[in-house]
């Protein structure tokens, strides 16, 4: 079957089974590296990419149900020579260990603070409780997540990424 | 960066000179790579002991491009930076401009594992002294081009100045040809003081890559023609096969071959997906003889107990009977599992009887000898190339998924072959972290000291990695099946379930047993720590315990028994930073300290936390931790702040909520439903790491320092909120609301 998506603002046509999950999609036929295979079941985050705005589980999502709504992952960010502003946060707290699962916890990240740039700690770490990180960076994440949140509440509404 | 050269001493220099005068007139041998006996290096410092070449270590071309080796792995803790800054700073160039290169067998220094938290001790020695080395020869070789004192020249950045204005870099003095010598340990080193980059908070050099969706890992490898593929695995161990529809299967979309070769069943597709598809459907239409095999998780200290045992004592002090209170306590630790976020994958390739393997495995040689033996041809077929992979934390399921390519790139030749396994597998078949037992007795004295203390630790093996082909797991499952070698005890001082068996305390009179099992119902091995997560957990409850009967405080009760200066600095300044003495719990809270020396030689950490307890509920939450730890001489501070914050948490996971479970047939806990890990909404709310710098003192690697002191703390916290001890790990919510 073909499909076009709509990915980092860019189209792509491709062609698979109606049943493959997002997640391959994004991985092997667009070769985007940023959303992982964790388990395929939803339940730890690795594979989180943003659906038209929200946060959705690569993994579990058939390519089938995309439809035209715009996909975002990691690599619309931001690249490694102009990283976005979370990116630049996760770099200026290290907040990697592995960081196999650092991708999707940016991607999620990256949802709450488009609808709060400002929000409490208390909301980032209820916010982010979908994705497992197993390195124990937790910390660190928190903090990157929190010093996004401080650029963007000084930036105007609209630059946000 | 601009360094003054230390200075060598004009006699020392004119000895290099005279030296390399000599290794001049030899200079055509420089490259011919002479194999040579290596007879005894007598104590060369770290891995050079094993490989002393230092063109092994350090390859400068004429163009002064710098690259070091080493046959350790990025694991996620951070070495790719932290190797680099050793070596930059003896070579005195800017880290960024070193390439370096890991674990290949075709390329670098065979080092082992990258385990046991040896990295920074091995490696990094290494390097140290082989960069003091070559720096401090081509320093008598620029002094020599130039005719100048040794301290006349400045060198920045891989150039010499010599007064005038007159440069050469490395590269120009080296012109193309190695530095094919020996290392002798005996180059000076930089004086700390000196220091530009070792000691520094340098940023870690593979970050930008991951948070970006740069490739970083086995996982984003796409080799052209690259093919995938999916294990089926048996229900367990025992399971025997019964029929399998491999035809059906074949004639899926996509598929390109099925494999069935006794109970090892595959697919090999064009696609990824496909893949999985197509090893549902062969999973679905397997039928398996599954015999009840297991003997259950319902009462796993009983199990353990009963199982047989070796005893094996590793100290016997003092004698025994030492009159006064005694005191006495069993404390378990379940079956647990590295549980990577990321399945383990790797990928082969068979190419006119050469075997390339893209792996995360920890140690790419160990593993090329357990494939030749798989495969059934010489070593030298096969290279082991290490990629990194998701965190690891001891010996998972690297190694097996590299024997899945491996078989299954042998019966599709030609073509990559990507091979990952499922979130299922990773969880029921990784070689698991062994369920242990601990009895522990002491007697106090009426001094308030320890006057006796016995203690015995029950464990099968930690260390089942390869080396044989029977310690992978696919070997297990062929028609022409290999047999697992039997689990074996690491010997002390390091130890495997004995590992910190034995306390670091001032004991007059004691007797430590390892009680060594060599059968396991379930495969087992090294998990992060080994036995010292339990030993620590144990030896260290236990501590409060006698503090308690002794009506004295932990920490100075500790104190009261520690007699190495670097032991009681971390705790008082652990229990300092915490505000220790000012302490009052609030209603619910409570507060816990411990302290180990991971494996009685390694890096110093001791951690003090508050902790509340909802009994109702059964949930604990981390209100702060503060660890202060003592490495030695200290790489990277972010770094070992870094994985000790890592540490903790992880070992935090491990005691409030892991437990695998099995009943008689089957493993139960296969995903992050049934045996979930810790999330954010339990992390600490505050998490501080002291560091102790020692300039001058070895490296001590610190990847496994906090987990043993992270367990007992948190036990200990939890035990004064909840008041009552809880001694079967994990302290999970059930077990809490239950506790009496």
């Amino acid at each position: 079957m073909n499909y076009e998506l709509q990915v980092n603002g860019k189209r792509h046509r491709v062609d698979t089974d109606a049943d493959t999950p997002l997640l391959y999609v994004l991985r092997d036929d667009l070769q985007l590296n940023g959303a992982k295979f964790g388990c395929g079941l939803g339940q730890c985050g690795a594979c989180t990419v943003m659906l038209d705005g929200a946060p959705v589980m690569s993994c579990i999502v058939p390519v089938s149900v995309v439809g035209a709504r715009p996909v975002r992952t990691v690599e619309g960010l931001g690249t490694v020579d102009k990283p976005g502003v979370l990116q630049q946060a996760f770099i200026d707290e290290q907040a990697a260990q592995c960081g196999y699962c650092i991708a999707g916890m940016i991607m999620r990240a990256q949802a709450l603070l488009d609808k709060h740039p400002s929000p409490t700690d208390e909301q980032i770490r209820s916010h982010m409780m979908p994705n497992l990180c197993r390195c124990g960076t937790h910390m660190r994440i928190l903090r990157a997540v929190r010093r996004a949140a401080n650029t963007f509440s000084r930036q105007p509404a609209g630059g946000r990424s | 960066m601009n360094a003054p050269l230390p200075n060598p001493g004009r006699r020392r220099l004119l000895a290099a000179a005279g030296s390399l005068t000599l290794v001049f007139s030899l200079a055509p041998a420089w490259s011919q790579g002479e194999g040579g006996a290596k007879g005894k290096e007598g104590g060369l410092p770290g891995s050079l002991e094993k490989e002393p070449w230092l063109d092994a270590w350090i390859r400068i071309e004429a163009n002064n491009a710098v690259t070091v080796f080493t046959g350790k792995a990025e694991l996620g803790q951070g070495i790719k930076t932290a190797l680099p800054q050793v070596a930059a700073e003896e070579l005195q160039v800017n880290p960024g401009r070193i390439r370096l290169v890991t674990a290949d067998t075709a390329r670098t220094p065979n080092e082992g594992y990258t385990a046991g938290s040896h990295s920074m001790q091995d490696s990094g020695t290494a390097l140290r002294h082989a960069a003091a080395q070559v720096r401090f020869i081509l320093a008598g070789m620029a002094a020599q081009r130039f005719q100048v004192a040794g301290n006349a020249l400045t060198l920045r950045d891989g150039v010499f100045e010599a007064p005038g204005g007159r440069r050469v870099t490395y590269g120009e003095l080296l012109a193309g040809r190695q530095l094919h010598l020996r290392a002798d340990g005996k180059a000076p080193l930089r004086p700390r003081a000196a220091h530009t980059v070792s000691g520094k908070p340098l940023r870690r050099t593979d970050i930008p890559a991951k948070v970006t969706g740069g490739s970083a890992y086995v996982q984003d490898l796409r080799l052209p023609g690259m093919v995938h593929a999916r294990v089926v695995r048996p229900p367990s161990q025992a399971a025997q096969l019964v029929s399998a529809d491999t035809a059906g299967v074949a004639r899926q979309a996509g598929v390109l071959k099925v494999v069935r070769d006794g109970r090892y069943l595959a697919v090999i597709a064009d696609g990824e997906y496909r893949a999985v598809k197509a090893a549902t459907m062969l999973a679905r239409t397997t039928r398996w003889d599954v015999p009840a095999s297991l003997p259950g998780t319902k009462n796993v200290p009983a199990d353990v107990r009963a199982r047989p045992a070796e005893d094996m004592p590793i100290l016997e002090r003092g004698s025994a009977g030492a009159g006064g209170r005694t005191v006495s306590a069993t404390y378990t630790r379940p079956w647990q599992l590295h549980a990577s976020i990321g399945p383990s994958c790797a990928v082969a390739q068979l190419i006119d009887g050469q075997y390339t393997v893209w792996t995360h495995s920890q140690g790419v040689y160990p593993l090329r000898e357990a494939l030749a033996e798989l495969l059934g041809v010489d070593k030298e077929t096969i290279r082991c190339i290490h990629v990194e992979g998701s965190g690891c934390y001891g010996h998972n399921a690297a190694d097996d998924v590299a024997a899945d390519a491996a078989l299954l790139a042998r019966s599709y030749p030609g073509r990559p072959v990507r091979v990952q396994w499922m979130r299922e597998e990773e969880h029921a078949w990784e070689p698991f972290g062994p369920a242990m037992l601990v009895d522990a007795r002491a007697t106090l004295g009426a001094d308030g000291r320890i006057a006796d203390w016995e203690y015995a630790v029950t464990s099968p093996s930690h260390n089942n990695r390869p080396g044989k082909a029977g310690n992978l797991l696919a070997a297990t499952h062929l028609a022409r099946a290999f047999t697992p070698p039997p689990g074996k005890p690491i010997p002390q001082p390091e130890g495997g379930g004995d590992r910190n068996a034995i306390p670091y305390y001032v004991l007059p009179n004691a007797r430590v047993t390892h009680r060594f099992q060599q059968n396991a119902p379930l495969r087992t091995s090294a998990l992060r720590s080994l036995g010292a997560y339990c030993n620590v957990f144990a030896i260290e409850s236990f501590m409060d315990e006698l503090a308690l009967a002794a009506n004295a405080d932990p920490v100075a009760f500790r104190l009261r028994h520690l007699d190495d200066p670097r032991a009681i600095d971390v705790v008082k300044l652990a229990a300092d930073k915490f505000g220790w003495n000012a302490y009052r719990p609030g209603a619910r809270r409570g507060r816990g300290f411990a302290f180990a020396r991971y494996k009685n030689l390694a890096a110093y950490c001791a951690l003090a936390l508050e902790v509340e307890v909802a009994r109702e509920t059964g949930f604990v939450r981390i209100l702060r931790a503060v660890a202060a730890v003592d490495c030695g001489e200290v790489v990277n501070p972010d770094g070992v702040r870094n994985q000790i914050e890592g540490g903790i948490i992880q070992s935090a996971s491990w005691t409030l909520l892991e437990q695998v479970r099995f009943d008689e047939r089957l493993v139960q806990t296969v995903d992050w439903a049934s045996y979930p890990i810790l999330r954010f909404n339990q992390v600490p709310h505050s998490l501080e790491v002291h560091l102790i710098d020692r300039p001058g003192q070895p490296f001590l690697g610190t990847g496994e320092a906090a987990q043993g002191p992270a367990a007992a703390a948190l036990a200990n916290a939890v035990a004064q909120a909840a008041g009552v001890r809880v001694r079967d790990l994990p302290l999970d919510r059930a077990r809490m609301r239950a506790a009496k």
